[in-house]
């Protein structure tokens, strides 16, 4: 195919070629990022939490008047739900996976360190990684003998009497590999604030409450304290999954029955609580495959418009040249090919253009950057949707009959 | 004229009737997604109290040790209970106020209702007149209140109806957990959004039901809810256990009436610093911030990212469909340029001809911006639909709507502008000599 002609020919439509070239740069360049950021969150979305998700449920109660003794309550309430049918295992515990709002700990490899070497998600309660089916991979679980109440651990920490705290930890593989990269987590000490802490156990996952950042997401560990019940902590409950509702309605029941004096405040599927902590990342990969929908359309229905506009312009050129021979193939071609090249240029444009859009993102809202992979894939798109675009209108052109050109318009 | 260019614009505009609807409908797209995001931006970056928020400030101290939990020079977000209430106590401030969140639980007296938890706020008695609350009954308790631990409350209208029925419940009690309180105010609907004055409990579509003094609270140890920064061996609490001595988590709001005050003020934090230096409390070299409520929201960033994301999103897709009409307006202008040649050789000025054509397009970027307010209208309700904290929030207030007529008239000039200019530049006799 001979370029000089068509080239000849944008070089008199200058202006309007110049706007349809910007309009699929625009187009290119949001689009690649656009996807991108899907892929980003479809990612994150996807984030193992390292439990068995599907077997659990959630119950959470506050008390109306305090409990004289919050940890023989918590025992109680314990011993009533794993006498509920269906129920396999239960657990209280301070926060789960994905729930939000988190308890954390700085940890540092070094007491006299001046910055914690990482921030920790820290879970509390006795058979958590048990209950939750976090698998162990090296060392073994907390053991009930190594639990202390809360209370006394606390005043203990208040007074620096830190001697007697229990001194034992499980936690994650990845937050063992971050702490001491390539080498077996078992038997090494950290700092939690002035008291040392032996690992005995490894996890292979469990991610932590408020797993907003996919780095740090799975730093977790267990600690060995009892914080009895308060309307901060929840049980944890294992069922099957099609046990769950009935389970979750038998545990409702129980625990008030076992207590009056206190309200529900949640309860619910542990798949609901993943649902909720995902909720805007969702809407957001809707909005951006709106977004990439409406303007792959305009931007479709521009080249349409504008290539009818071309068609209807030159009729009588096209005669002339259908005329002196040229077939319908080369009409059409012509056409084609003319969109190929406006294509070509803007999403070379666009190219630049989204690699400004990603380094503007990259500084102002912590996305990575853009891969090379994603360059192609809005090229690819913005060819394909301009030669369909195109189509139309070049049919209609190569359907001129030659008569045109003895005619005056 | 007007008349008569506006039927010519009719005219031409009815004979392209697809190419006519995808130009307003590309502008409408383009306008009502932007107005919508940038509805929704506005008003999550609003001011929370209008006329007060300039002379309010929220002090902050830093009493960490060298290797704080809290990394950066930031001092941290809130306060010590320690600082809190020496700073309280200093009343060097035109009004202050030290508070925290909590959740109590409310026992009706009517058998009809369950027990249930409410959000709190656990305050001093500025807290009333500081952030200029409206009352619908009653009033704010006094600071004698605050030391005397009274057992009364302020609780807010929702409350109110829900347990009173919306009448006027001043005087009467309220029995939260085991202790009887008398109510001495019911808040108006009064609910300031962004919640400035603490941002951990939510920053949008979040109002405390019960306002308690707050040595009251502590007193009674009633549960602390928000966020707790702990260093060196402090440890955070759970429930009724509060936060150890080296945790910040109390905020501390104070009214400072001229920039003059304000200096002071932070001089004062400073020499505050460097005596607790002195009296081994701190280790660091005074580290003070005096924000006000604004530049505190800015410090917080309290827009979330995904907002501003989609308001740069929805401007990019308006761009687009901008240079899309401009393409389709120049192409449409062009294609017409033997009639327009026909019109010059008649002996219409090219101004004439300019004007002509401006009205054409700007038919087409007034009937886009109807379209995009009515899409943005559309746009405002499915947000509102949305589970995020901030639905309720999104509505079109007037200056948005001027905004809406203004983006529209602008987009719909500059889709025209430029078609209009390029294509009365045509020189007549060129035009017919081709016909």
């Amino acid at each position: 195919m001979e370029l000089r002609p068509i080239l000849s020919t944008l070089r008199r439509h200058k202006t309007t070629a110049w706007l349809l070239i910007l309009e699929i740069a625009l187009t290119c360049a949001i689009v690649c990022n656009a996807v991108f950021m899907i892929g980003h969150r479809l990612q994150h979305m996807h984030m193992s939490t390292g439990i068995v998700e599907h077997d659990l449920v959630q119950v959470q109660l506050a008390e109306i008047v305090p409990s004289p003794d919050v940890y023989a309550r918590a025992e109680e309430d314990l011993a009533v739900l794993r006498q509920i049918p269906g129920v396999q295992a239960v657990a209280l515990t301070n926060q789960l996976p994905l729930q939000g709002s988190s308890s954390n700990a700085g940890i540092k490899l070094d007491i006299a360190q001046r910055q914690p070497t990482l921030s920790a998600g820290t879970y509390f309660g006795e058979n958590l990684p048990q209950t939750m089916g976090a698998r162990l991979v090296a060392g073994r679980y907390l053991q009930p003998d190594e639990f202390m109440h809360a209370d006394i651990v606390l005043k203990a920490l208040a007074t620096g009497d830190t001697k007697r705290l229990p001194a034992v930890t499980v936690i994650t593989q990845a937050m063992g590999q971050r702490l001491w990269p390539g080498q077996n987590p078992l038997g090494k000490s950290f700092y939690i604030g002035p008291v040392p802490v032996r690992v005995v156990g490894v996890l292979a996952d469990l991610a932590r409450a408020n797993a907003y950042d996919d780095a740090t997401a799975h730093y977790s560990m267990i600690l060995p304290l009892f914080f009895g019940a308060d309307k901060d902590q929840s049980y944890v409950i294992r069922t099957r999954p099609q046990d769950r509702e009935a389970v979750l309605k038998a545990a409702v029941a129980a625990l008030k029955k076992a207590d009056p004096e206190r309200v529900v405040t949640k309860q619910r599927t542990y798949d609901e609580l993943r649902e909720k902590f995902f909720e805007n990342d969702r809407a957001m990969a809707g909005i951006l495959i709106g977004v990439i929908v409406a303007l792959l359309t305009v931007t479709a229905l521009g080249i349409v418009g504008l290539a009818s506009f071309w068609v209807g312009q030159r009729r009588r050129t096209i005669g002339v040249r259908r005329a002196l021979g040229a077939t319908r193939g080369d009409i059409l071609r012509y056409f084609q090919t003319e969109n190929f090249l406006l294509a070509t240029f803007g999403i070379v444009l666009g190219m630049v253009l989204a690699y400004g859009i990603n380094l503007f993102l990259m500084l102002h809202y912590e996305l990575p950057r853009l891969p090379a992979i994603y360059f192609p894939v809005g090229a690819l798109a913005l060819w394909a949707i301009g030669q369909l675009a195109v189509l139309g209108p070049a049919l209609r052109a190569s359907r001129v009959p030659p008569v045109v050109a003895t005619r005056a318009v | 004229m007007f008349g008569y260019y506006l039927d010519l614009a009719l005219h031409s505009l009815k004979r392209n009737k697809a190419l006519t609807a995808l130009m307003v409908l590309a502008i409408a797209l383009g306008i009502g997604a932007s107005m919508t995001t940038l509805t929704v931006l506005h008003v999550l970056s609003g001011d929370p109290l209008p006329g007060r928020s300039g002379t309010l400030y929220y002090p902050q101290v830093d009493p960490r040790d060298n290797g704080g939990l809290l990394p950066g020079k930031e001092p941290p977000e809130q306060l010590t209970y320690i600082d809190g209430l020496n700073l309280l106590h200093a009343k060097r401030a035109d009004r202050q106020a030290l508070m925290t969140g909590g959740a109590v639980p409310i026992q009706p007296d009517s058998a009809a209702l369950d027990p249930f938890y409410v959000e709190a706020r656990y305050t001093t008695a500025d807290f009333f007149p500081m952030f200029g609350t409206r009352f619908r009954y009653g009033q704010g308790w006094n600071a004698a209140d605050d030391e005397a631990k009274a057992r009364e409350v302020v609780i807010n209208s929702e409350l109110n109806e829900r347990l009173f029925g919306g009448a006027n419940s001043v005087g009467r009690t309220l029995r939260i957990g085991d202790t009887t309180f008398r109510i001495a105010g019911v808040l108006d609907d009064w609910a300031p959004s962004p919640h400035f004055y603490d941002l951990n409990t939510g920053s949008y579509g979040y109002a405390e039901q019960v306002f308690m003094p707050l040595l009251t609270a502590l007193d009674l140890h009633m549960d602390h809810n928000g966020s707790t920064d702990c260093w060196g061996n402090g440890a955070g609490g759970a429930g009724h256990i509060y936060p150890a001595a080296s945790c910040v988590w109390m905020q501390f709001w104070v009214q400072l009436d001229t920039p003059a005050k304000a200096a002071d003020y932070k001089e004062f934090l400073i020499h505050y610093s460097e005596q607790q230096k002195a009296l081994g409390r701190f280790v660091k070299a005074p580290n003070v911030r005096l924000r006000n409520v604004m530049q505190w929201l800015s410090y917080e960033m309290v827009v979330p990212d995904d907002v501003r994301l989609q308001t740069g999103l929805a401007f990019g897709f308006l761009l687009v469909c901008l240079v899309n009409t401009v393409g389709l307006m120049l192409a449409k202008f062009l294609r017409g340029a033997g009639e327009l040649g026909v019109r010059r050789a008649l002996g219409a000025s090219k101004r004439a001809l300019f004007a002509q054509l401006l009205v054409e397009s700007g038919v087409v970027g007034l009937v886009g911006g109807i379209g995009g307010l009515l899409l943005a209208l559309l746009g405002l309700w499915v947000v509102r639909h949305r589970p995020s904290d901030y639905a309720a929030l999104a509505h079109l207030d007037p200056t948005m709507l001027f905004t809406t007529f203004l983006l529209a008239v602008g987009a719909s000039l500059l889709a025209g502008l430029l078609p209009a200019w390029r294509a009365c530049q045509i020189a007549p006799a060129l035009q017919l000599k081709s016909n």
